[in-house]
């Protein structure tokens, strides 16, 4: 094979993380973890199904700071996947292609995503916190 | 008599219009689950840390069991299109790629059984 000595394009790690490229691979990490977090929930269904008891374990679990600790990376990961998406749906019809947009957006999109798991976890405690 | 092959008629003229397939069902998908995603998540606050009772009581009213149903049906569409794209990407061996998108493909609809199932059986079950 013929060697060749062509100047490669910096790797990755050259460049410095920008908000257009973080939130870029967070839409594919986020995704992927829906994807993972998809076993929790089909395990909840499952276990409601299964009975009483089984529900009654899935529900202790949930409840459980292990279950805590899952949850609330996958309401953000369910907001953030679900806001950029639609960030995405407005790049397909072709709006928001300025620079100054994306970056407006971006903003938005992390904005809307935190806020919105906030007041889910906030609605959530009040619900349990009425039921006793 | 016609010594032109019909794929010389058929070159340059695109994919048959099937070339966005992916790309759109995966719009597709991705709008129903917008709504779909905010009720599921809106539903099951109101259930935090319900009972059991509670719970299949939720599931047996047939407007959630048949929205839980779309939600699982779009949801594992929309999660296997999604992974074949990232494996597409990532898995560069020409075997390990077809081999995992392959599996990948197979657990989303297991996944996606498994949940419907799930409902019907709270939903229909006595």
């Amino acid at each position: 094979m013929e060697i060749t000595n062509r100047p490669l394009s910096p790797h990755l790690q050259i460049y410095k993380p920008q908000l257009t490229s973080v939130l870029s691979i967070l839409h594919r990490v986020t995704g992927v973890a829906l994807v993972v977090g998809t076993i929790p929930f089909v395990y909840w269904l499952v276990a409601l199904a299964a009975g009483p008891d089984n529900f009654a374990n899935a529900q202790a679990f949930f409840g459980s700071v292990v279950g805590q600790v899952i949850l609330f990376p996958w309401v953000f990961a369910l907001f953030y996947h679900l806001c950029n998406g639609v960030r995405h749906l407005f790049w397909d019809v072709g709006l928001g292609f300025e620079l100054k947009s994306v970056y407006i957006s971006g903003t938005v999109v992390l904005v809307t995503a935190f806020g919105l798991t906030l007041l889910a976890y906030i609605a959530a405690y009040a619900m349990r916190g009425g039921a006793g | 008599m016609r010594l032109r092959t019909p794929l010389a008629q058929a070159r340059g003229l695109g994919a048959a219009r099937e070339g966005i397939h992916h790309w759109w069902t995966q719009r597709l998908t991705a709008l129903a689950l917008i709504p779909l995603s905010l009720w599921l998540v809106a539903s099951i606050i109101t259930i935090t840390g319900a009972d059991y009772a509670t719970a299949a009581q939720w599931v047996r009213s047939p407007v959630v069991a048949v929205l839980l149903l779309l939600f699982i049906a779009a949801a594992f569409y929309h999660a296997q299109l999604g992974m074949q794209v990232v494996l597409e990407d990532y898995v560069h061996e020409g075997w390990a790629k077809v081999a995992t998108i392959i599996l990948s493909k197979f657990l989303m609809i297991a996944l996606a059984f498994v949940a419907g199932f799930a409902v019907l059986r709270v939903a229909l079950g006595g």
